[in-house]
C-alpha cells in the first residue's frame, strides 16, 4: 500500500528499467492523446504522470469544446481567416486546417468510452465534453489498448545516449520512495504549460517540468511573451469556468458600474483591481440558463454553493445572481498563453532527437498566434498534436528500435544536482520568488522595459542560487525532491517568458508593452528563446528592418 | 482546499490516494487516509468525484484551510453534490443530472446577444 502513514522513509530505491517504444509523460488531454495514436499505430507506450492520469492537467477539471468546423471547404477557409485576422502575424493557416481536420475525424473515434450527448433533434453532440468524463474516457481507452500507466510518477529528467539523441526519462514513484527509468524508442512530452501556481483551476502540477527538462536537452522555446492570458474566478477561489462570466457585470468599491470595452475585459478588470476590490454580478444570466447551469458545469457553483456563508458558516451560501461578489483574475502563464517548447518540425518533433512535444508545452503559435487559442483551439491543438506525434513517435521508435542496450546518461541539472556544492534552499522560498515576478497585473498584463529588467535580474539571482546549491536529488523524501525540481522549472519558465516579454520592443496580442503600445510591421515574426545559464533571443525569418515603419495601433486583446 | 476526511463514511478504499494530482493524503492501514499535505491541494474537487460513499468534503476556500466538521457539512446539503450533479455512479441516467454540457456552445452565444 502507497504513503503509509507512519512507516519509517527507506532511501529511494532504483527499479529496474521498463523498456517501451514510446514514452509519454504527462497524462492530460494531449498525452493522453499521444499514448493512444501511438499504441493504435502498434506501439509498445509506457505513459507516465505526475499525478493521476484522468484527474490531473487542466482540461480534466473543465470543459473542453473543441474547435469544431464541418469539412466543408468555405466554411473552414472562413474559420481560418477569422483566426488569422487576429493572430498577430505569426500564425499559420496550413497548421489550423490540419488540426481542424485532425480533431473532426478523430474526436467521435472515443464514443466506446465516452457518452457523447444528443440534443432536442437527435444529432450526437461531439464538440464539447465534460473534463472529468472525458479524460476518465482517455484512460479507459489507452488501458484497453495495453499502454501502461505510472501514476503518482513525476518525471525528474530525460535520458540521453552519446549522440545526445533523446532514449527515455528516469523519474519517481512518489508514493513508493522508488524511481523508475523508462527506456523508450521516442519520449513525447505532454507536460502541459506553465501558470506558476498561481491557482487557476487545475494547474497546479504545471510547473514547467518538460520546458525545463527540454532545455536540458538542447531544446528551445517560442512566443514564450505570450504568457499573460487571465481568467475571471471568484476570490479566494480557483473556479475559473469563463462561460457564467460571460454574463457578468463588474463593480468597483464605490459600487459603480466598471464599463468593460468588447474584448478588453482582462486589461479593464486588472486596472479596476489594481485600484480596489472588483465586485460581479450574474444577474444578467437568462433564468432558464441559471436553471441548467449545474446540468452544464456541475463544479461552477460550488464556491458559491459552499462559500464562507454555507457550510462552517450556518447555511445559505452566496447567490450570484442576485448578490455581489468580490472576482479576481487569475493568471494562465503559458497555459492559455500560445508560447512553449519550438517545434521543430511538422511532426511535433523538438531540435532534440527522438524527442516530441504536444499539447500546451508546445508552442501554439502555429494555430493561435499572439492571442490565446481560448479552450477550442487549445483542445483541438491537443487532440491533434498528440494524434500527429503519437503516430510520428511510434513510426520512428519502429524505424530506430528501442534502443535499451546504448549507454544512457541523465540530462537534470538544476534543482536536482547541484553545479557547486549542496546548501540549503527552500524550493517553498523560490517559487515565491518567482511569483513575486510572474503573478502581479503590473508586471504582466501591463509590462514596461525598466520593470521587466528588474524582475529578470531577480529571476538570475534565484537561478543561480538554486543551479549552485539545491540538492534535490539528495533531498530526503520523495516529495522533496520533486518539490525542488518544481521550483528550478518555475524560475527557468520565469527567466524565458520574461526575457522573451523584455525583447520584443512592442505591442502584439495578449503581450502589451506599454512604454511601446504599438505593433511594428518589422516584428511580425517569431521570437526564439533559450538557455539554460545563459539566455539568448533571436527574432525568427527574415533579418529585422530598421524599426522606422509607420506603427500600426495595437488591436486584438487578449 | 480539502477539508475533511469523513471517517465514518469512509470505505478505506484509497481511493483518493491513488487519484489525488497533487498527492494530498497518505493511506493508513485499516483505516481512512489523512490529509497529509493540505497546503498542496489544488482544490480541483475532483477526489470528490471519485469518492463513492460521499466521505470528503472540499471546501472552496483555496488559500485559507477551512475549519469544517462532518455535522456541518451533512447540514449544508454539500456532501457528495459534485457527485451527484455530476451524475456519476448511482446517479446516471437521473434526468437531473444529465450531462448537458454540450449546451455550453449555445450559452456563449446567448451571452454574446444579450450584450
Amino acid at each position: 500500500m502507497p504513503n503509509i502513514q507512519g512507516s519509517t522513509t527507506p532511501p529511494i530505491a532504483e527499479l529496474p528499467a521498463i523498456a517501451a517504444d514510446v514514452l509519454v509523460i504527462g497524462g492530460g488531454l494531449s498525452g493522453t492523446w499521444a499514448a493512444l495514436a501511438a499504441a493504435q499505430a502498434g506501439a509498445r507506450v509506457v505513459l507516465a504522470d505526475k499525478g493521476y492520469c484522468g484527474a490531473s492537467g487542466v482540461a480534466a477539471t473543465s470543459g473542453p469544446g473543441h474547435w469544431w468546423v464541418p469539412p466543408d471547404p468555405d466554411a473552414r477557409a472562413e474559420a481560418i481567416r477569422q483566426r488569422m485576422a487576429i493572430a498577430g502575424g505569426i500564425a499559420d493557416p496550413a497548421w489550423m486546417e490540419r488540426i481542424l481536420d485532425i480533431t473532426w475525424t478523430t474526436l467521435p473515434t472515443i464514443a466506446d468510452v465516452y457518452d457523447f450527448s444528443t440534443d432536442e433533434a437527435g444529432t450526437v453532440q461531439y464538440r464539447g465534453l465534460r473534463g472529468p468524463e472525458y479524460l476518465r474516457a482517455m484512460r479507459r481507452k489507452i488501458h484497453r489498448l495495453g499502454v501502461r500507466i505510472l501514476d503518482q510518477s513525476p518525471a525528474l529528467e530525460l535520458l540521453a545516449d552519446s549522440d545526445g539523441t533523446i532514449v527515455g526519462a528516469r523519474g519517481l514513484r512518489r508514493q513508493r520512495g522508488e524511481a523508475w527509468t523508462v527506456r523508450a524508442g521516442a519520449v513525447i512530452l505532454a507536460t502541459g504549460g506553465c501558470a506558476f501556481k498561481s491557482r487557476l483551476l487545475g494547474s497546479h502540477t504545471n510547473t514547467g517540468d518538460g520546458h525545463l527538462m527540454a532545455a536540458e536537452a538542447g531544446v528551445d522555446f517560442s512566443g514564450m511573451e505570450f504568457s499573460t492570458y487571465h481568467t475571471v474566478s471568484p476570490a479566494h477561489s480557483t473556479m475559473t469556468r469563463s462561460m457564467s462570466f460571460a454574463f457578468a457585470t463588474y463593480y468597483d468599491g464605490e459600487g459603480r458600474e466598471i464599463a468593460v470595452p468588447p474584448g478588453d475585459t482582462t486589461r479593464t478588470l486588472a486596472r479596476a483591481m489594481l485600484e480596489g476590490p472588483v465586485l460581479c454580478s450574474l444577474h444578467r444570466m437568462p433564468a432558464d440558463i441559471r436553471e441548467r447551469l449545474r446540468r452544464v458545469q456541475p463544479n461552477m457553483m460550488l464556491p458559491f454553493d459552499r462559500s464562507g456563508a454555507g457550510v462552517g458558516g450556518g447555511g445559505g451560501g452566496v447567490d450570484p445572481f442576485t448578490q455581489r461578489f468580490p472576482v479576481l483574475l487569475r493568471p494562465e502563464g503559458t497555459i492559455r498563453g500560445s508560447g512553449g517548447i519550438r517545434l521543430a518540425d511538422d511532426d511535433c518533433g523538438t531540435a532534440a532527437d527522438g524527442l516530441f512535444v504536444v499539447g500546451d508545452a508546445a508552442t501554439r503559435e502555429p494555430v493561435a498566434g499572439a492571442v490565446s487559442g481560448g479552450g477550442a483551439i487549445l483542445a483541438a491543438w491537443a487532440l491533434s498534436s498528440g494524434v500527429i506525434a503519437g503516430r510520428a513517435a511510434a513510426a520512428r521508435a519502429a524505424r530506430h528500435g528501442r534502443r535499451t542496450d546504448t549507454p544512457a546518461r541523465p540530462l537534470g541539472q538544476a534543482g536536482l544536482r547541484p553545479a557547486r556544492h549542496a546548501a540549503a534552499v527552500d524550493p517553498r522560498a523560490v517559487t515565491a520568488a518567482v511569483q513575486a515576478e510572474m503573478l502581479p497585473y503590473d508586471k504582466t498584463i501591463f509590462r514596461r522595459g525598466p520593470a521587466l529588467a528588474r524582475s529578470l535580474s531577480r529571476l538570475e539571482g534565484v537561478w543561480s542560487d538554486l543551479r549552485d546549491h539545491l540538492d534535490g536529488d539528495g533531498a530526503a523524501t520523495a516529495g522533496e525532491t520533486v518539490q525542488a525540481r518544481e521550483s528550478a522549472a518555475l524560475t527557468a519558465v520565469a527567466r524565458w517568458c520574461t526575457r522573451a516579454a523584455l525583447v520584443r520592443p512592442e505591442s502584439r496580442g495578449m503581450h502589451l508593452r506599454v512604454d511601446a503600445p504599438a505593433s511594428h510591421p518589422a516584428l511580425a515574426r517569431r521570437l526564439t528563446v533559450g538557455g539554460l545559464d545563459r539566455l539568448w533571443s533571436r527574432f525568427e525569418g527574415p533579418a529585422p528592418q530598421p524599426l522606422d515603419h509607420p506603427a500600426t495601433p495595437q488591436a486584438g486583446a487578449a | 482546499m480539502i477539508s475533511l476526511v469523513i471517517a465514518d463514511r469512509c470505505t478505506g478504499c484509497q481511493v483518493c490516494v491513488r487519484v489525488c494530482p497533487t498527492n494530498v493524503f497518505d493511506a493508513v492501514r485499516g483505516g481512512p487516509p489523512v490529509i497529509a499535505r493540505q497546503q498542496d491541494c489544488q482544490t480541483c474537487f475532483l477526489c470528490e468525484l471519485y469518492c463513492q460513499p460521499d466521505a470528503l468534503y472540499v471546501d472552496p476556500d483555496c488559500e485559507t484551510p477551512a475549519t469544517v466538521s462532518a455535522e456541518e457539512v451533512e447540514r449544508s446539503g454539500q456532501r457528495g453534490s459534485y457527485r451527484r450533479d455530476s451524475g456519476w455512479d448511482e446517479w446516471a441516467g437521473d434526468p437531473r443530472y444529465a450531462n448537458e454540457h454540450w449546451r455550453m456552445d449555445q450559452i456563449f452565444a446567448r451571452a454574446r446577444a444579450l450584450s
